[in-house]
């Protein structure tokens, strides 16, 4: 889950280094490019350039990995319906487009501090202001939605192991209802510590 | 110094607060009573989270009514759950997001955020994830990112309700060395015994004023 934590593994790699700005145009059309890639060698190639990368950055494989294994199985689905309805090479060349994809995005975080990003955010949403948005707020939002991850998915564990606990563990309501609650109360204290902290004044 | 003048709070139909008039302008000073007694609502009308029905509540002379914003930037709160009150996904950002507003350069964030990590321990995980914590450091984590905006007084509602024994003495340590006035909510009776004054509430009103050790007797007798 450390990709979708913001998991930043410090560093002094070149792309450390490189501007939040920068990385995340790098990103937009490394993507382009896989996507016009059509060859299974092609996008081995690619793959190759994605294990440099994360070699040059020093963050680990087992970083690498965390950023790659939520979609494990999904990655497998899509294999799998692609190889029987449009072929292996289609199949290879869709599944690796994915991987490599979530994996360079994961680069970026496991780069990139959520400040940096979130500065890279506001600037880039600066012309928001002409239509009454707050730059601020929306980058704001982008951090507290990689914020909340971890949280609800604490409070999802709590509910879970309540429902066990009362034996209603299939029930979709005392999972739901419970859960929707707690994400609610500590969406109020959220704001209110928000508050505390000068937003809003 | 923050004085409550006749302090009212209704929400609903339950009169959370009744008539409460206080003057605290001791360093230490600790507010108990049994769940529903009003202690977090107290808490919230110094800095202006709430406000009261009637009455007024005036913070370094300033009306928590008019002057709400101005007042945060004076009253640091530290709510009972850390894990509320982190918005950034690594130590170091989330002291720093305290500072996002204040216009300083980037080296002197650093500084700010690095002296407040030190003073508390957590240095060696500035960049570390937050939620990674434990619960006792989360907690600090919280304090260092209210610490951080130089605060002149400090309110905690059950700061240590969710921190094992080892954890609670811990923050038991860092807040005794703190030069800030400070109010604190709580149920732990043993982080009171050093403060300079404990104010007992039950029902919304004020039933015992006084220091820790008669205070904590009363409440005792109280809950009896």
């Amino acid at each position: 889950m450390s990709g979708l934590t913001g998991a930043y593994v410090p560093g002094r790699s070149p792309l450390h280094r490189l501007g939040a700005g920068a990385k995340l145009l790098a990103l937009a059309l490394a993507c382009t490019a896989l996507v016009l890639l059509g060859s299974p060698i092609a996008l081995g190639g690619a793959a190759v350039v994605v294990v440099l990368l994360y070699a040059v950055s020093g963050v680990g494989w087992a970083a690498g990995w965390a950023q790659v294994r939520p979609v494990r199985w999904f990655a497998v689905a899509l294999f799998a319906v692609q190889a029987l309805s449009a072929g292996l090479p289609v199949a290879v060349t869709s599944t690796l487009r994915m991987v490599l994809a979530v994996a360079l995005a994961g680069l970026v975080t496991l780069t990139t501090r959520t400040a940096a990003m979130m500065a890279c955010l506001e600037r880039c949403l600066a012309p928001a202001r002409f239509v009454g948005l707050d730059p601020f707020r929306l980058s704001l939002m982008l951090s507290l939605t990689v914020r909340s991850v971890p949280v609800v998915s604490r409070l999802a564990t709590q509910v879970r192991e309540a429902q066990r606990a009362r034996g209603v563990e299939w029930s979709v309501r005392a999972f739901a209802v419970p859960l929707l609650i707690s994400v609610l109360r500590h969406a109020d204290t959220l704001g209110e510590a928000l508050r505390t902290r000068g937003v809003d004044d | 110094m923050i004085e409550f003048s006749d302090v009212h709070v209704r929400l609903g139909l339950r009169d959370v607060l009744c008539g409460v008039t206080l003057s605290l302008a001791e360093r230490r000073v600790g507010v108990i009573g049994a769940n529903g007694s009003g202690k977090s609502t107290l808490a919230r009308l110094i800095n202006g989270l709430a406000l009261p029905t009637s009455g007024s509540v005036t913070v370094l002379g300033r009306d928590t009514r008019r002057h709400g914003a101005r007042i945060r930037r004076d009253v640091g709160f530290v709510f009972t759950d850390p894990d509320a009150q982190i918005v950034m996904p690594t130590v170091a950002e989330d002291v720093a997001f305290s500072l996002r507003r204040k216009g300083l350069r980037p080296e002197e964030v650093e500084r700010r955020v690095g002296a407040v990590l030190a003073e508390n321990g957590l240095s060696e995980h500035a960049d570390h994830p937050a939620h990674q914590l434990s619960g006792g450091q989360k907690q600090l984590l919280a304090l260092c990112s209210v610490l951080v905006l130089e605060p002149r007084v400090l309110v905690m509602d059950e700061p240590t309700t969710l921190l094992d024994l080892r954890h609670s003495r811990q923050f038991a340590g860092v807040l005794r060395g703190l030069p800030h006035q400070v109010v604190v909510v709580t149920h732990d009776l043993t982080l009171l015994e050093d403060f300079d004054r404990v104010v007992v509430l039950d029902g919304g009103r004020v039933v015992a004023d006084d220091e820790p050790g008669a205070a904590i007797g009363h409440y005792r007798k109280l809950m009896a």
